[in-house]
């Protein structure tokens, strides 16, 4: 083998100029994009009133104070359980619908797909559609080039700030963000953030597109795994459209146009991909069924006066029963099958606990630590004193006062380090660390024991809301 | 990905797995501009920061930083951030930090800071003591449990020949000057202070050489005197031992617990704030007076 039959061991990406195209599914798209977008930009700026304490932020995770907001729901670090289980959902959402209708998220709702998606209408607006891009790459460089690529590049620079932007208004009160940003007061994290997700939606959006699918995510290798033959995904009908032929002209006077199929290889499904591939290859891995070349099949059938659907959503099963002539499979017999009602049913499981979590976690949270070293200490009139670390949380949005008891067989007297009396005063949504000392006199039956099993009770004075720890209190053990 | 007219242009890697082949795509080119600009980037990195190894150490890199500069300057930063608080804890009336709760708090985390530094060694990271180092978490005190008494004994320490200021007394080793009978009499008179003799008797016999030899620093009735260090034989607890032969030891050979003064003015390590600090953190272990 000489050196020129060698093929080359790295290849330069191909640029690749989807089609503008109108349809349903396209119209589908713009409505995902418009509502994904919307809520990425305009969430930070929802105002929800906590009171004076609190920020009236609807949605804004704290890193400072270790607090996450959602509208009425206000997430403590102890809690994080719940962002977890939020995980778990997504992760079980993505198996149910990858089982389902295939790379469904890949096509409409995927960040990579919704950004790239809005780079591409950018473009076309300044450049021009396919053919005028093409041209355009092609030509030399010249003024009206050079203003084009300016524009474009200027505004795709706009939409990634405006990305990255918003992304930092989720981490801080947004209003008060954006002035210290354009007078340089921001903290030097934020601008780094911008920074950086701004050059990744600007190499993504516009640079990488396909590329980021096809050779950075796992994602579609992990979905290629949950697919099976119910899972609806885009195909090409090809036992309806082949032989594919243009000239049926031709054809027609040469009284044969019979042998013909449906497809008139007008490469309108390879025009408008936005991974510049041809569908009609049948499945690959580039394929993020976004459904556009369904859309552009469907307008150039229309024209012909053939029925739609020559490029549409079908599972294998469909495939084989069409071959066969077997009567058609109803979708959402594909749809409802053991496995992805399974799908279901833990994704909601899981929704349903959270939400019942959610509503019974008590407002008042304590944890009680007891103070090791040393386990005990001897008082000079040989009383025996434990020491206990108690974190009470006030989760409210104005000051409280919570009672301290001890609940024990044996009597054990109660004091708080630094306060009079049993009642601790907590601010406003915050937590504090106190130190309690229970204490046993000589002789008595916790002072000389090993270990007595009790209980420290903490009501919240206002609510009455009271809460009792187990805890064990350490004796000299004789 | 290039547009593939046809699939089967692509060669394959000529192994075939159960009848599965494996198509030899070209790998995309800017995978190879990453793989040269992480060479670029990681001989730049040699350049600037501390890498190379020689035969000392390694190439410091041109900008000089290193972890332990870090660590130096992050430290640096958080004393210039702490100068007023720590200036205000080291010159404001003892007593009134306690009625500022913030430098309190401020006093209170430093002073356990210190605390961990400088005292666990003897008095343990739970301040619970050991035998000859007291136990700081108890309501006994040798030398007083006032805020200001800790803070004395902080700052000059104990029979140490340091501080000229340091607290000083020393029990005589009575080996020398009773008869051993004499003392095992007085010990027992001791243990009955606070409990129960070993011999009644010689308890009895005891109390006659307590009141000629002990009073003096002990008192008559054996509570001690704070101004003398002397410790009060009647409670609980017990620095070294109130068992029959500890005391036996201590009463025949004596004691002489050592501290060192801490304030830097008279020879100690640590400045006025830290001394305070770690008097504050002391006194509120739960046996501050």
């Amino acid at each position: 083998m000489s050196a020129s039959d060698q093929p080359s061991l790295y290849t330069a990406r191909e640029p690749i100029f989807p089609k503008k195209v109108s349809g349903r599914f396209r119209n589908l798209k713009w409505v995902i994009l418009i509502v994904t977008l919307g809520v990425y930009y305009i969430t930070p700026w929802i105002r929800w009133d906590r009171g004076p304490a609190l920020p009236d932020q609807a949605v804004l995770v704290d890193m400072a104070n270790r607090r996450f907001f959602f509208f009425w729901i206000e997430i403590w670090p102890h809690e994080f359980y719940f962002v977890a289980g939020l995980l778990i959902m997504a992760g079980l959402g993505l198996f149910l619908f990858t089982s389902a209708l295939g790379r469904v998220w890949c096509g409409y709702t995927c960040p990579q797909t919704v950004w790239t998606d809005l780079f591409i209408l950018v473009e076309r607006w300044i450049e021009g559609d396919r053919n005028a891009r093409i041209r355009l790459l092609r030509q030399d460089w010249d003024m009206r080039k050079a203003r084009l690529r300016a524009t474009k590049w200027a505004a795709w620079l706009a939409i990634a700030v405006a990305t990255g932007g918003a992304w930092v208004f989720y981490f801080a009160d947004a209003p008060t963000l954006l002035v210290d940003l354009f007078t340089g007061q921001a903290a030097s994290v934020a601008y780094m953030t911008i920074a950086v997700l701004t050059a990744t939606t600007f190499i993504f959006g516009g640079m990488m597109r396909e590329q980021v699918c096809v050779y950075m995510c796992p994602w579609p290798r992990i979905q290629a795994a949950m697919m099976d033959e119910d899972t609806i995904t885009v195909a090409y009908r090809d036992w309806r459209g082949e032989p594919r032929g243009k000239h049926r002209k031709a054809h027609k006077d040469a009284g044969d146009v019979e042998s013909l199929g449906d497809c008139i290889d007008c490469n309108a499904c390879v025009n408008v991909c936005p991974m510049g591939i041809d569908i009609r290859d049948g499945q690959q891995l580039e394929c993020i069924t976004c459904a556009l070349c369904i859309d552009a099949c469907d307008e150039m059938m229309a024209k012909i006066g053939k029925p739609r659907g020559l490029i549409d959503y079908i599972a294998l099963t469909d495939e084989q029963n069409e071959r066969q002539g077997n009567p058609k499979v109803p979708v959402w017999k594909h749809i409802f099958r053991l496995r992805t009602m399974m799908y279901t049913f833990l994704w909601a499981a899981i929704g349903v606990g959270l939400v019942v979590a959610l509503f019974i976690r008590p407002d008042l949270s304590v944890t009680v630590a007891p103070v090791r070293n040393p386990v005990y200490v001897t008082m000079s009139d040989g009383t025996i004193r434990n020491t206990y670390d108690v974190r009470l949380r006030n989760k409210h949005g104005e000051d409280r006062y919570f009672a301290l008891s001890v609940a024990s067989e044996h009597p054990v007297a109660l004091s708080n380090e630094g306060v009079d009396g049993a009642e601790v005063l907590v601010p406003a949504d915050s937590t504090k660390l106190q130190r309690v000392y229970l204490m046993a006199a000589p002789g008595s039956q916790p002072a000389n024991s090993e270990a007595t099993d009790l209980y420290i009770w903490v009501e919240d004075i206002e609510s009455g809301e009271k809460v009792a720890k187990e805890t064990v209190f350490n004796g000299k053990g004789q | 990905m290039s547009k593939k007219t046809d699939a089967n242009e692509v060669p394959t890697t000529g192994h075939s797995w159960d009848g599965i082949e494996e198509y030899d795509n070209p790998m995309p080119r800017w995978w190879l501009i990453v793989f040269y600009l992480c060479i670029i980037w990681g001989l730049g990195y040699t350049v600037f920061y501390p890498a190379w190894p020689m035969v000392n150490s390694a190439t410091s890199g041109i900008l000089g930083w290193s972890t332990r500069g870090q660590v130096a300057d992050e430290i640096d930063a958080q004393l210039t951030a702490n100068a007023a608080v720590t200036e205000k804890l080291a010159t404001v009336e003892l007593a009134s930090i306690a009625e500022n709760p913030e430098l309190n708090q401020f006093a209170v985390n430093s002073g356990a800071a210190v605390f961990r530094t400088w005292c666990s060694q003897c008095h343990g990271s739970g301040a619970a003591g050991a035998v000859g180092f007291p136990n700081l978490l108890d309501d006994s005190w040798l030398w007083g449990g006032s805020l200001e008494e800790i803070h004395y004994t902080i700052t000059n320490g104990i029979r140490n020949e340091v501080s000229e200021d340091a607290h000083y007394s020393e029990m005589p080793a009575f080996g020398d000057i009773l008869e051993e009978s004499e003392i095992v009499q007085v010990v027992n008179y001791v243990m009955s202070l606070s409990g129960d003799p070993q011999d009644a008797e010689a308890a009895a016999a005891g109390a006659t050489i307590f009141e000629e030899q002990c009073t003096a620093c002990h008192a008559e009735d054996g509570t001690g005197d704070k101004y003398q260090g002397a410790p009060n034989l009647t409670d609980a607890i017990w620095l070294y031992g109130g068992d029959y032969d500890t005391l036996l030891e201590t009463v025949t050979y004596s004691r002489f617990g050592v501290m060192p003064p801490w304030k830097d003015e008279v020879g100690g390590r640590l400045s006025e704030a830290q001394v305070r600090a770690v008097a504050v953190y002391v006194h509120q272990l739960g046996g501050g007076q």
